[in-house]
């Protein structure tokens, strides 16, 4: 996966707020309010401390006139708060729902190739942890770079207003903090994002140990697991103490800067007030007062925004974790003018068909097969010999490097991958069931099923007695590991049984259901095969005598091809591996 | 939370140094108004002059700067004392999911526990984090305060003192409130976590019915309930903010009202009632940071519970430590049951028989009848309802599960190959193996042309899950995995069910022939692979429906008459 730049990221992220932009304005709005808020109070404040003069009666009916309009704009200013509060809520979590959404829709149409090469547990790390640290650097972002800036602006403002002379010495200095959190910020970015890295990759360690943890604990290999855990621990834990320590450099920092600030508002205040204002400015130490208490105030943002640098560097990181994925090269499209294949007849063939995983390692060379609508084909030959690798250019989740394959006639890269999948069904050794219950299982291919269609599939497929012994039937949910994987298989056989697609393939289909079982379920398929062409892998040959076509293939070529009594009576490959299954 | 504490147990010294320079550099800044008070005090009484002026602002500066070391020092033990809590935190979790039964794993599922190992963790760290950070800074600066306000006048100390309750009445609630919709929406996360890693799993399948559309409905209701959730809180908590903010102002106003009376009395100066007024601002601003922080530590609380939930389960497996001795009859079965949670039927039902060293056994039986159960409960896999499985004269209860790990060696049925080189993977079965002892597993497995296939042999790389190896190819290299253990039992839970018939009787053949003659056990549903077994257990629907050698069930048994003659055609010349 390519790695974006930081300002390609940021010019991403701005991108997905777009949609948002009504909510945006309406959180600077009220932003700007609880700011204004926030600036007037100590004003009216400062006023009452200068109603308070040495040997005079207080004037409390003066007093009270302030205390209201306090009252006043501190109830607007809180409202104000929370709305701004709960509008960047809204529009970070729906940021965030959109990149999720993003992402997974962008799972579903990556080629099978990027999902079989990387390991779950990194890819599922980054749609999950990575895009939560981004939600929470980017609320952290709203709530506190606009009032930030507004205070910064307002209050320099104000200070303006009471003292320009003051104020000027303020705004030369303040930048400081701005330079100094500049330059932490860039040199912690290249460390979050490796404590990021290293973290997706103890996600995976995770997902590999604790997702097949029944084999780990079968070859007592837990403690070398866990000190292989310790080691990537030992590294995660290296690389965020320095992210971590680096970047909260910047606060301290800026809150120094601060004080000097701070100093110099009282130095140059109280000077004038000694010195009894040789400017042309009116002066007071209730005007100091305020202005000290401004001086708090604007230096403050500047520590925050700083703080939100280092929490937005680590956001970037991982906000660019995600957009890898997002970013990758989906599957071709299917053609514009693609057809939609219906009323399948189902003659299928090869035409110099090229085929490789990796560019260095042939596999299929110039394949031909020639199957005619309703003819059962079986694939046999030794493990690895390239039979899986067929159904995966059947069902085009893999394409050929060159050649064709035909449906009906029609190249297939020129028909849509769902009508072409729609027209096949498919069982596979490797079982793969969802989570949800048993009938959402079966109905999988056909959703609107109704319970009898359903029973009646689970029936054909000899699940139904198995299905009735779970705790809930029809309505158990399945667990991981709950079901043995015979009894998967025949859920995986009962879910094509539902749709009756005209082509099927049958890789493995039967391999781990006992074979009385098995027996019943071939009658079964016969029926099924009946006019539906059928790529059959089977190492069971006698669920291969039957057959119209054998393809024997070894080694990513078909070496033989016929029938069983034509094969037999070559006495070559065929003859040799059908005769080794008596040889007890 | 709490139950979480000992992990800082090694960053002790870091877990107080941190709050510590922290609460140095709070004293410090308290300084502050004291010293603005003292300058604004000599110029309204005309003492002021321009060298003492100098002087207390250089003290300012001063004040600044030692507050920065302490600030430095306090980040770096706190980043420490955090960053070395969640590791250690991390190690148990982990080495607590090992520690599980298989039922417990079955329970939980793997996605749950990948996010309380990564996102939960990731959330306590950062609360962990803020808290030595922060919580000890904000309290101090807040009663700091009132103390200093207490000093220059009572009454107004007792103004601080009521806003400071009322302050926490309202932090406390809002978290109280909060931690439990947090839980809910780390709850919603794990939903997920659970969908992204279904998809990916399950791709060829999802595509094959072309279930892509579908699943992304089903996956955007569970975003949206996330960010329903998380919005809901994100109310609750956005209140902490204005709250606090109006809750203070209130109190200046009443402040400066009753300061307004002492002074016509006489009894406070301006520069008093000036101060006061700072520690009041000072406790703002103090709040309004803590605000966004209670947030995080609320989470991180929400996020501690459920680790503790895992760190608190109990082993669901009780554990031994006897030790192997030597008795004739190896391994005996005593009317055995065993019922997985939840299921009104028994997986296994009064299952007696008996083994004895070196022997052969074939269970064999329909889809569900029981086979895997059977051998699950030998390794201590689960533990049986009824009766007892002996090893050795011993309940297998009563050894450590090590050990019997140690004996037995299994080859599960779905084979599963780890990331890493095979070398790494055939290791497992013995981590000081030499290439000699792993290429004889190899050669007895069968898979030597598997390896030979590859160009960098024992050396090449395994994806993770074995991606780039064929079903039957990881079939012989598991066996060969368990076989490098050279154990006494050797379990092949249908291990073979990919190989050709050829094929697996070369394997069967290499197995008898082993030096160190394991006690096997085979479960298969083909006669062909367990016809030569010392003895076979035939089971239906969890029941033993008979035991004895090929031909003795062939004569007198129906069921295993009906699955021989499944495979071989009766009276043909195959069988």
């Amino acid at each position: 996966m390519a790695k974006p730049s930081q300002k390609l990221i940021l010019k991403r992220v701005l991108k997905q707020l777009k949609p948002y932009g009504f909510l945006l304005a309406a959180t600077i709005f009220f932003a700007l309010i609880s700011v204004a808020g926030a600036l007037i109070v100590p004003i009216f404040f400062g006023q009452v401390i200068d109603l308070l003069i040495d040997g005079a009666a207080v004037d409390f009916s003066k007093i009270f006139e302030k205390f209201i309009a306090i009252g006043a704009t501190l109830a607007v200013t809180c409202l104000a708060q929370w709305l701004m509060n709960a509008i960047n809520n809204k529009i970070t979590y729906n940021v965030v729902r959109d990149i999720r959404e993003e992402a997974f829709s962008k799972i579903q149409v990556l080629p099978l190739k990027f999902i079989d090469a990387h390991s779950y547990g990194d890819i599922v790390g980054r749609n999950v942890a990575d895009v939560d640290q981004f939600a929470d650097g980017l609320l952290m972002g709203f709530t506190q770079l606009f009032t930030g800036i507004l205070t910064i602006v307002g209050t320099l403002g104000i200070m303006i207003a009471i003292n320009w002379v003051i104020a000027l010495i303020v705004f030369v200095i303040t930048p400081l903090s701005l330079f100094v959190a500049k330059f932490i910020a860039t040199r912690t970015y290249s460390l979050f994002r490796k404590a990021s890295e290293i973290r997706g990759e103890q996600t995976a360690f995770i997902d590999e140990m604790i997702g097949n943890l029944k084999v780990v604990k079968a070859f007592n290999r837990e403690d070398e697991n866990l000190e292989k855990f310790d080691g990537i621990n030992e590294r995660l834990t290296k690389a965020s103490l320095k992210s971590i320590f680096y970047s909260s450099l910047t606060n301290p920092c800026t809150r120094f800067v601060n004080a000097v600030v701070y100093a110099a508002v009282a130095l140059s205040g109280a000077l004038m007030l000694v010195w009894s204002t040789p400017l042309p400015v009116v002066f007071s130490v209730g005007m100091l007062t305020s202005l000290l208490s401004y001086a708090n105030q604007y230096t403050k943002p500047f520590n925050e925004i700083s703080g939100v640098i280092t929490e937005l560097q680590n956001a970037v990181a991982c906000a660019g974790r995600i957009y890898e994925v997002i970013d990758e090269e989906p599957q071709k499209p299917d053609n514009e003018n693609a057809l939609t294949l219906e009323n399948v007849k189902g003659d299928i063939s090869f035409e110099g068909v090229y085929f490789s995983y990796t560019q260095d390692r042939k596999l299929i060379e110039n394949l031909n097969i020639s199957a005619r609508a309703g003819q059962r084909i079986a694939i046999v030959g030794p493990t690895g010999c390239g039979k899986t690798t067929l159904i995966n250019l059947l069902m085009r989740f893999y394409d050929p490097d060159s050649g064709n394959i035909y449906v009906d006639g029609n190249d297939i890269m020129d028909v849509t991958r769902k009508s072409l999948r729609k027209n096949y069904g498919m069982v596979l050794q490797e079982t793969w069931l969802k989570s949800g219950t048993v009938s959402e299982n079966i109905a999988m291919g056909n959703p609107s099923a109704s319970r009898e269609e359903i029973e009646a599939a689970a029936r054909a497929a000899h699940a139904h007695n198995f299905i009735m012994q779970l705790p809930y039937g029809y309505d158990t949910v399945i667990s991981e590991d709950g079901l043995s994987q015979g009894q998967k298989q025949l859920l995986c056989i009962a879910r094509i049984m539902l749709c009756l697609p005209p082509m099927l393939i049958l890789d493995e289909a039967t391999s781990s259901i006992d074979t009385r079982t098995e027996k019943k379920i071939q009658n079964a398929f016969s029926k099924l095969m009946n006019g539906r062409t059928s790529f059959i892998v089977a190492h069971r040959l006698s669920t291969i005598k039957e057959a119209d076509l054998i393809l024997v293939m070894n080694n990513g070529n078909i070496i033989e091809q016929g029938t069983h009594d034509e094969l037999l009576a070559k006495d070559g490959f065929y003859s040799k591996l059908y005769n080794s299954q008596f040889a007890i | 939370m709490r139950k979480l504490l000992k992990y800082l147990k090694h960053y002790k010294v870091q877990a107080v140094l941190a709050p510590l320079f922290k609460l140095l550099e709070a004293s410090f800044e308290l300084i502050v108004p004291l010293v603005v008070s003292a300058i604004i005090n000599q110029i309204d009484t005309g003492e002021g002059s321009t060298s003492y002026v100098i002087y207390a602002c250089l003290i300012l500066v001063a004040l600044g700067l030692v507050g920065l070391v302490s600030a430095v020092a306090a980040q770096y033990f706190a980043a420490k004392a955090a960053v070395g809590f969640s590791k250690e935190l991390r190690h148990d979790l982990f080495k607590k999911m090992q520690s599980l039964s298989y039922s417990d794993i079955d329970k939980l599922g793997t996605g749950k526990m990948i996010t309380r190992m990564t996102s939960d963790v990731n959330q306590v760290q950062s609360g962990v984090n803020m808290v030595l950070r922060l919580f000890m800074r904000s309290p101090f600066i807040v009663f700091g305060a009132m103390i200093m306000a207490f000093t220059i006048s009572s009454l107004a100390g007792g103004i601080f003192a009521a806003a400071i309750a009322v302050l926490c009445i309202v932090v406390f609630g809002i978290m109280l409130i909060s931690i439990p919709l947090y839980k809910k929406v780390q709850g919603n996360l794990d939903n997920v976590t659970v969908a992204t890693r279904e998809t990916l799993a399950g791709a060829r399948v999802l595509r094959a019915f072309c279930k892509e559309d579908d699943e992304i409905d089903k996956y955007n209701a569970k975003n949206a309930e996330l960010t329903k959730s998380q919005l809901f809180v994100g109310k609750i908590s956005a209140l902490m903010n204005p709250l606090t903010f109006a809750i203070i102002n209130v109190a200046i106003i009443i402040l400066l009202y009753v300061g307004a009376i002492k002074f016509e009395a006489g009894v406070l100066n301006r520069g008093q009632v000036v101060a006061l007024y700072n520690y009041m601002s000072q406790i703002l601003i103090e709040l309004i940071k803590l605000a966004n922080l209670i947030i995080t530590v609320t989470k991180s609380f929400a996020c501690a519970g459920r680790i503790s939930e895992i760190l608190d389960m109990n082993p669901s497996l009780k554990n031994g430590i006897k030790t192997l001795a030597d008795n004739a009859n190896f391994i005996e079965y005593r009317n055995v049951t065993v019922n997985y949670s939840d299921s009104p039927l028994n997986a296994l039902e009064n299952v007696n028989f008996s083994v004895k060293r070196g022997e052969t056994v074939g269970i064999i039986g329909g889809t569900g009848a029981g086979k895997t159960t059977l051998v699950n409960v030998l390794p201590h896999f689960y533990d049986v309802n009824g009766g007892e499985v002996i090893l050795d004269g011993i309940n297998v209860n009563a050894y450590g599960d090590e050990q019997l790990r140690e004996i037995c060696g299994v080859v599960p049925q779905r084979a599963v190959l780890f990331e890493g080189t095979i070398r790494d993977n055939l290791r497992w079965g013995n981590e000081n193996a030499t290439d000699d002892d792993i290429m004889s597993a190899v050669n007895a497995a069968q898979a030597a042309d598997v390896i030979n296939a590859k160009s960098n042999g024992l050396d090449e790389i395994v994806e993770q899950g074995g991606k780039n190896f064929s079903g039957g190819q990881r079939q012989r290299l598991t066996i060969a995995r368990a076989l490098v253990k050279k154990p006494q039992i050797l379990i092949l839970d249908d291990s073979a069910s990919a190989l050709d018939y050829a094929t697996d009787a070369k394997l069967r053949q290499s197995i008898k022939n082993l030096e160190y003659k394991p006690t096997v056990f085979i479960v298969s549903q083909r006669t062909s692979s367990i016809r030569h077994a010392d003895k076979i257990i035939v089971l239906d629907g969890g029941k033993m429906v008979g035991a004895g050698t090929h031909d003795e069930l062939l004569k007198n048994n129906e069921v295993y008459r009906e699955i021989h003659f499944s495979q071989f055609e009766k009276g043909g010349g195959n069988g």
